[in-house]
C-alpha cells in the first residue's frame, strides 16, 4: 500500500485506496424536492453549483469545518438534510463572503449557511457548536430588549450559561475586563433606544432568542 | 464644511472609545461635520443575520430610514456595521415586504441611502489632499505599516460596489501621502474570525497568528486598521497568540485615524493611543517621533 497523502481537511489521513462501493442501504438516494424548497425559502440558487470547489479552496475557516462549503451545497442538491444537521460547518462559517465573491455561479453560500442555522434552530435541533449558537442567541436577546448591545451584560450572561463563571477562562476574561475598565473602555451602564415600540413588534414572536 | 450622516455603532460607545474619539478629533480637524443618526439601533451584527433574517433586515431598514432624513452619505466606522447596512440596502432594492409597519412608517427611502465606510470616505482623493495640506511636517517614515482592511468592508462586491475588493488601496494611499512607510502584503482582506472571538477563540488565534506572521515577514512594525473589530481582535490577544506561536511579536495595532491624528498634530492623539492593550510606546519611540507623543503611554 502506498503512503497516505497528508493534508485532508478534517485532519484524517487520505488513503489512496479506493473505498468500497456503498451497500444499497448506505447508498444516497437523491431527493430533488428539497433543493426546490430550500431555493425558494432561502433565495439561494444552490442548484447552480457545479462543484468546482473554488469556494472551499479559499475558505479561511475550512480547517475547522467537518464538511467543506461545497459539500453543504452538494448535500442540499441531493436532499440529504440529515448530513447537515450534525455538521459544524454552518456554525463555523464566519460569513467572510470570500466564497460568494469568487464563485463562478454566484451561489450565495453565506446566506445558505444562515438559512440553515435558522432552520436548524427552528426545528429545535441541537447545534454541534453549542457555544456559537448560545452567543448569537444572547446577543440577539440583548438587541430585542434595548435596541443596542451592552457588552458587559452579554459577556456576563455568556459566562454564566457556559459554566465558565469560575474557571480559569473566567479569571482570564475578568482580568481582560479589568484592564479594559482601567483603560476607560468598559461601559458600566447600557445604552438603549428611546423609541422601543418597533422592537416589541419586531421581536413579538422571539425567534432564535427563545432557547437562550 | 461637508456634513455627513454618522452611524457610530454599539462598540464605539464602549470598548472602542479610543476609535470614537479619534474619528471625532480627525473629522473636526478636517472640518467634516458628523451628524449622528438620531436614536440609531444596533446593526444586529453576526447574531441577527445568523439566526433571524427578518430581524437583520429590519434592524438595517430602520437605520437606513433614519439616514434618509439626514445628509448624505451615511458614513460608518465599523466594517461589520457597514456590511450589515449595505446588505440591507441591497436587499431592500428588491422590495420591503419583510419590513414591519412600525419601521415603514418612518418614511422609507432606505434604498436611496448611500452607505460608505469611514476609511473609504477619509481616503478619497479630496480628503487625502486636504489632510496632506493640513499635516504638520512630522516625519512618520519610521512607521512601517501594513494596512488591514478586514473582510466585511469589501465583500461581496455586488453589495459593496467596490472594484478593488481583493486588493483595496485607499488606506495605503492615504497613509503613504502622510509620510508613513506603507508595506504591501497579501492579507489585506483576509478574515480574522472576530465573530467567533468569544465562543471559539481558538479559531481566532489560528487566523490572527497567520496575519502576524505575514506582517512580520513583510518587515512591518505595526498594523493599521479601519475597523474597531479588526483592531480589538488583533490587539487584545497578542501576548497569548505570540506565546502559542512560540515567537516574539510586537505589533501595535493602530487605527488609521490615530495615524492621521499624529500627522495632523492633534494634541489628544496620545490619549487615544493610551487605550490600546499593546502599547505603541516602543514603536513611536523607535520611530523617533517627538517625546510628547509617547512619553505618557
Ligand atoms: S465555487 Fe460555487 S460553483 Fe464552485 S463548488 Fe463552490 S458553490 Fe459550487
Ligand atoms: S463565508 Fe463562510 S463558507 Fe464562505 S469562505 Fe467565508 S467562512 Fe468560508
Ligand atoms: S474583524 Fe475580522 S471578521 Fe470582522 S471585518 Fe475585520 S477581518 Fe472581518
Amino acid at each position: 500500500m502506498s503512503e497516505p497523502i497528508a493534508g485532508a481537511p478534517n485532519g484524517e489521513p487520505l488513503s489512496s485506496d479506493r473505498p468500497p462501493a456503498p451497500s444499497p442501504e448506505e447508498a444516497i438516494r437523491p431527493d430533488g424536492r428539497w433543493l426546490a424548497q430550500v431555493e425558494a425559502a432561502s433565495g439561494v440558487k444552490a442548484g447552480a453549483c457545479y462543484g468546482c470547489k473554488k469556494c472551499s479552496n479559499g475558505c479561511p475557516l475550512s480547517f475547522a469545518m467537518d464538511l467543506h462549503p461545497y459539500q453543504v451545497v452538494r448535500y442540499l442538491q441531493l436532499g440529504q438534510m440529515d448530513k447537515l444537521e450534525g455538521s459544524s460547518t454552518v456554525w463555523i462559517c464566519a460569513s467572510c463572503q470570500t466564497c460568494l465573491t469568487r464563485c463562478p455561479n454566484q451561489v450565495d453560500l453565506p446566506r445558505l449557511m444562515d438559512w440553515l442555522k435558522e432552520e436548524l434552530v427552528r426545528r429545535g435541533q441541537a447545534a454541534p457548536e453549542e457555544k456559537v449558537r448560545l452567543f448569537h442567541q444572547l446577543f440577539l436577546k440583548g438587541v430585542a430588549k434595548r435596541g443596542r448591545v451592552f457588552e458587559g451584560e452579554l459577556m456576563a450572561g455568556y459566562m454564566l450559561k457556559t459554566g465558565g463563571a469560575f474557571g480559569p477562562e473566567a479569571i482570564k476574561n475578568a482580568r481582560l475586563g479589568l484592564t479594559m475598565l482601567k483603560k476607560g473602555r468598559m461601559k458600566l451602564l447600557p445604552e438603549r433606544n428611546k423609541d422601543r415600540r418597533w422592537l416589541k413588534a419586531l421581536f413579538r414572536e422571539p425567534k432564535g432568542g427563545s432557547h437562550a | 464644511m461637508p456634513e455627513v450622516s454618522y452611524y457610530p455603532g454599539c462598540s464605539l460607545e464602549a470598548t472602542a472609545k479610543d476609535y470614537a474619539e479619534s474619528v471625532e478629533g480627525v473629522c473636526e480637524a478636517l472640518d467634516i461635520e458628523l451628524r449622528e443618526l438620531p436614536d440609531w439601533n444596533c446593526c444586529g451584527a453576526s447574531a441577527a443575520h445568523s439566526l433571524d433574517h427578518r430581524a437583520a433586515l429590519n434592524l438595517g431598514a430602520r437605520n437606513l430610514a433614519l439616514a434618509a432624513q439626514g445628509p448624505s452619505p451615511l458614513v460608518v466606522p465599523c466594517a461589520l456595521c457597514y456590511n450589515r447596512l449595505a446588505s440591507a440596502r441591497h436587499e431592500l432594492l428588491e422590495g420591503d415586504d419583510l419590513v414591519i409597519d412600525e419601521i415603514k412608517a418612518l418614511g422609507g427611502g432606505y434604498a436611496g441611502v448611500e452607505v460608505v465606510e469611514l476609511n473609504d470616505y477619509l481616503s478619497s482623493p479630496e480628503v487625502t489632499a486636504l489632510a496632506k495640506q493640513r499635516a504638520t511636517d512630522l516625519d512618520l517614515s519610521g512607521l512601517k505599516a501594513v494596512c488591514y482592511y478586514g473582510c466585511q468592508g469589501q465583500r461581496p462586491p455586488a453589495v459593496t460596489g467596490k472594484a478593488d475588493y481583493e486588493n483595496p488601496q485607499g488606506l495605503d494611499r492615504l497613509l503613504g501621502a502622510l509620510g508613513v512607510t506603507v508595506m504591501d502584503w497579501p492579507f489585506k482582506t483576509d478574515c480574522c474570525g472576530a465573530s467567533h472571538s468569544v465562543p471559539r477563540p481558538d479559531l481566532v488565534f489560528t487566523l490572527v497568528a497567520k496575519l502576524y506572521k505575514r506582517a512580520l515577514d513583510q518587515g512591518a512594525n505595526c498594523i493599521v486598521t479601519g475597523c474597531q473589530m479588526c483592531q480589538a481582535n488583533l490587539d487584545m490577544y497578542q501576548e497569548e497568540i505570540a506565546k502559542q506561536m512560540g515567537k516574539q511579536v510586537y505589533l501595535p495595532v493602530l487605527y488609521f485615524t490615530e495615524v492621521m491624528g499624529l500627522a495632523l498634530g492633534i494634541d489628544e492623539t496620545p490619549k487615544w493611543l493610551k487605550r490600546h492593550l499593546v502599547s505603541p510606546k516602543g514603536l513611536l519611540e523607535k520611530a523617533q517621533l517627538p517625546r510628547q507623543t509617547w512619553e505618557r503611554l
